[in-house]
């Protein structure tokens, strides 16, 4: 992967590698990775080929809910080279109730995380977009769990493919307790992650770039770069603060939030 | 263990903190030490502390967390005696020319205004019996070569306790989710780890619990005002000279630590 962040790729090869990641994640199968085939693929290449697939399930009748930040951890960004998150887009097909049953047929090798989504009251345009822009802009916070789910086999990727996927997006549930941001202290929230009863993962909010509202101004400035913005109503997942836990058939998973309460699940 | 070598032991781990020294494992010479050996240990250590002007205020509970239990294949976990000679005030810089190997740990104290007196003991007993609890940090060190530690070695050598800072904002359990509040341990200004309190035995009071249970059947006194450190919530840090830590526990306050010197290995 080039470290040099232009477009590389064709119109034709887009819309080709659009079409693989798309079945990939339609029809939940395992594609090799695309710099396999695309070696000097670049960060700006995957976005080209996840906007083609959004413009596609939006085209479809899907309807965009928002968006999510990926990569926000020292330990994540340092592990891929990079110094700024990914993002990635949601859609009310990916949404699923919280205490619901969620199938797994559907998807290839999911994982969960725990992070702390953002509802946001005022749209929010970059460059330059700031924690404090971010918190002013904010109706409320609750808590979600993402069920990322590469479509890349082994969940081996690279930056510029995991973005072509969409960020691992697959799936995710809001829930527990809504609250305001005046009334929290945003880096301090401790989360706790329990499968089947038993901890798993654990951390506090601060593991998200040392405060969770600093990866949505980061997102609202990707998306500026991408010529888009963060409008009003939009539900933002701000990152993993716990590393990604593999789910299977029978699993339940229970997310529990310092003040914002809980988020439940089963899989099946 | 007789108590010859119970003795033998206490002192020289007694003069090796005394000399800022390291010594062999205990359980490289004695591969039978049982655990019981080791608190017996642990108590001729800190008689020859007390011996030496120092009063016992407190206690520690180490081994707390999962992954370390694994390490150190136990299912429970251990603790020490905090000593007068331990006290740092939040403020102080701490004199790293009076360790050997430390690391520091972010964690939740607890003060008790009741006597808490085990067996029986639950997590509600110990909230009950809290006047409150406040951030610290434990500054552990080990008298053992290169924190080559088997159960034993830890616990004769007083849990590898250094020294501890308590920070200054006072908070009641009762008001306090202990179990879920975060923790942010930030190292030189950048966040190094997070952690939680249920990382601690599913709840630092559940800690503190089995601390009482545990002093009960031994007959240790566990008394009011005692400071109990309930053990580590974040991952260990080396530190050296001039780095500065800061832990904060959600909902309650921030305790901030500074280093100075160079400790002896």
């Amino acid at each position: 992967m080039s470290h040099k962040n232009e477009l590389t790729l064709s119109r034709e090869d887009i819309v080709r590698l659009c079409e693989r990641v798309e079945g990939a994640q339609t029809r939940a199968y395992a594609i090799p990775k695309l710099t396999d085939e695309y070696p000097a693929m670049t960060i700006a290449d995957g976005y080209a080929v996840q906007s083609e697939l959004r413009l596609r399930y939006l085209a479809a009748g899907h309807r965009l809910v928002g968006w999510k930040a990926g990569l926000t951890s020292k330990a994540k960004m340092q592990q891929m080279g990079v110094n700024v998150p990914s993002i990635g887009f949601l859609t009310d097909r990916m949404a699923r109730p919280e205490n619901s049953a969620i199938s797994t047929a559907d998807l290839v090798h999911p994982r969960v995380e725990c992070e702390v989504a953002f509802v946001m009251k005022k749209d929010l345009h970059g460059p330059g977009c700031t924690r404090e822009d971010v918190l002013d802009a904010t109706d409320y916070v609750l808590p979600a769990v993402e069920i990322i789910d590469s479509r890349f086999s082994g969940f081996k990727f690279d930056l510029a493919s995991v973005i072509a996927d969409n960020g691992s997006s697959a799936r995710f549930v809001g829930g527990g307790r809504a609250r305001y941001v005046e009334e929290l202290d945003l880096r301090t929230l401790g989360v706790v992650m329990e499968k089947n009863g038993e901890m798993v993962a654990m951390g506090a909010s601060a593991a998200v770039l040392g405060h969770p509202a600093e990866a949505i101004a980061m997102l609202v400035n990707i998306l500026a770069d991408m010529g888009e913005h963060l409008p009003a109503g939009s539900f933002v997942m701000s990152g993993g603060i716990t590393e990604a836990i593999p789910v299977k058939p029978g699993d339940s998973v229970i997310a529990r939030f310092q003040e914002l309460g809980s988020v439940s699940m089963r899989f099946v | 263990m007789n108590e010859e070598k119970i003795r033998q032991y206490g002192d020289e781990l007694f003069d090796a903190w005394r000399e800022r020294r390291t010594v062999a494992p205990l359980l490289e010479r004695e591969p039978d030490i049982t655990l019981d050996d080791a608190y017996r240990i642990q108590l001729r250590f800190i008689e020859r502390r007390v011996q030496a002007g120092e009063k016992i205020v407190g206690k520690k509970i180490g081994v707390t967390s999962k992954p370390v239990q694994d390490f150190l294949g136990v299912f429970q976990p251990d603790f020490g005696q905090l000593t007068s000679g331990m006290v740092y005030q939040e403020g102080d810089v701490i004199d790293l020319g009076t360790l050997i190997q430390p690391k520091a740990e972010a964690e939740l104290a607890f003060v008790l205004k009741h006597d808490l007196k085990g067996p029986g003991v639950t997590a509600m007993d110990v909230i009950r019996a809290t006047d409150y609890v406040v951030p610290c940090f434990e500054i552990v060190d080990s008298r053992i070569n290169d924190w080559k530690i088997r159960i034993q070695d830890t616990v004769a050598d007083n849990a590898s306790c250094g020294v501890y800072v308590l920070g200054k904002t006072k908070g009641d359990p009762r008001k306090l989710d202990i179990t879920l509040a975060g923790m942010v341990l930030e190292k030189n200004g950048e966040v190094h780890s997070t952690g939680v309190g249920a990382a601690v035995q599913g709840s630092p009071a559940n800690a503190v619990a089995w601390l009482a249970n545990t002093l009960g059947e031994l007959g240790i006194p566990f008394k009011a005002g005692e400071v109990i450190l309930s053990g580590s919530q974040s991952a260990l840090v080396p530190v050296v000279d001039g780095d500065e830590l800061v832990c904060t526990v959600g909902g309650l306050g921030s305790c901030r630590v500074k280093f100075s010197g160079r400790s002896a290995v």
